[in-house]
């Protein structure tokens, strides 16, 4: 049985099974409103805070998820799978780092 | 051309977040062949047609990324001429006795402006791939395993200073540039290639403002059928690819960009071209970068900048 996981930011739904992480769920549709990285939990560029619902979730890095956000739901998307309807909102948002010319050396 | 001084990339160091979850990867999808495991509970890997006993290193850690990358050099004098060569230079560097990673000899290990620990040793174990010395097969059932790469290439890795790191491998240790991605401005480099060889990279530089990052370690396939072959296999496992099958326009090499379970990127790679140390550099200006990234698709993928372990 799929769960409805809401992103708050954009007000889109999708479905998402139990055994696929919420960013899965997403590219599995063809969707986009998460930034998609590594998918594997540890390059941190589809944070997301789960504001309500349940969930279960597998190991991720502690460079982009600390105790605290743990604490408050701040985690990966590709490490998080839905335990009942979900609401999310992105936070990670991905960081033009290299080609913004203003932080090139 | 006789190769003195620093030989090739010797060994990567990387960290996973479930070891055994790895160790499946590395050694059923990737195909490396597992040579060892250490009391800290490190795991050992060679590629197939590799002689001496590791290459790649895996331990877990509650985070990803690279450890250290490591260069074999050509002997015992050669590396302890290049510590004092490096101290003289004004970098502080560091004796890790023999034994301490398995089988391999007493390592140099000092720390780039760009965060990245680098190695240098003389000595690791030779235990052969598997072939006969005398009178060998062209490839035994090694390579028929997983993806089965050749061996370990080269590295890319992001970080600071990239001009000093430059300067360190090419006025120190014997490198030249072969090709670089000018920034925005024309008047730096956001990307450097470095060979010790005949190669068109051995090390590789990108600039980015956090320290010590991983863009992707690679690993050699023999021929263009190689890296379509890995690709199905990755498909197979569900191993998440990031760019290609496609062509670098920067050194021409046929690559599959991917990432292991933990989100470390790695690429399996072949082709390019021979360059020697007198050829001047290649150089690309930054708004043609997205050619030197994918000469077919002519595309800047974000994921290339911006996705780091």
């Amino acid at each position: 049985m799929s769960h409805t996981v809401r992103i708050e930011d954009t007000g889109l739904s999708y479905a998402c099974a139990p055994r696929e992480s919420l960013l899965e769920g997403l590219n599995r549709l063809g969707l986009r409103g998460i930034p998609t990285g590594c998918r594997g939990g540890g390059c941190g560029v589809c944070k997301i805070e789960v504001l309500a619902g349940q969930f279960q979730t597998r190991v991720m890095s502690r460079d982009h998820v600390s105790d605290d956000d743990v604490a408050h739901h701040r985690l990966l998307a590709c490490r998080v799978y839905p335990a009942s309807d979900l609401s999310l909102k992105v936070i990670g948002k991905l960081q033009r780092k290299v080609c913004n010319p203003a932080s090139v050396r | 051309m006789a190769l003195t001084g620093v030989l090739r990339p010797g060994h990567a160091q990387v960290r996973v977040l479930d070891l055994e979850e790895s160790v499946r990867f590395y050694r059923d999808v990737l195909g490396l062949v597992e040579t060892g495991r250490d009391a800290e509970g490190r795991v050992y890997f060679k590629c197939w047609d590799e002689r001496d006993h590791n290459s790649y290193v895996i331990r877990q850690a509650d985070r990803a990324g690279i450890d250290f990358f490591g260069f074999k050099v050509l002997d015992k004098a050669t590396l302890d001429q290049l510590d004092a060569d490096l101290q003289a230079y004004g970098l502080a560097t560091e004796r890790i006795p023999a034994g301490e990673m398995l089988e391999t000899g007493e390592r140099v290990r000092f720390t780039l402006p760009s965060g990245h620990v680098m190695e240098l040793y003389a000595d690791k174990t030779s235990i052969g791939n598997g072939l006969a010395e005398v009178n060998p097969a062209p490839w035994g059932p090694q390579r028929e395993h997983g993806i089965a790469p050749v061996r370990l290439d080269h590295a890319l890795l992001y970080g600071p200073n990239v001009a000093e790191v430059q300067k360190i491998f090419t006025e120190v240790l014997g490198f030249y540039l072969v090709e670089r991605v000018l920034t925005p401005d024309g008047e730096g480099n956001v990307a450097i290639w470095l060979s010790c060889s005949h190669k068109v990279h051995d090390i590789a530089f990108a600039e980015y403002p956090e320290p010590g990052k991983l863009h992707h370690c690679s690993f050699l396939m023999e021929s263009w059928e190689q890296v379509l072959r890995a690709g199905d296999i990755m498909s197979m496992n569900l191993v998440p690819v990031d760019i290609g099958p496609t062509r670098h326009g920067v050194t021409r090499g046929c690559t599959i960009y991917a990432w292991d379970p933990s989100g470390n990127r790695f690429e399996t790679f072949m082709g390019g071209y021979q360059p020697y140390p007198d050829y001047g550099p290649l150089t690309w200006t930054f708004d043609n970068f997205g050619q030197g990234l994918d000469y077919p698709q002519r595309k800047l993928h974000e994921t290339f900048l911006t996705v780091v372990s």
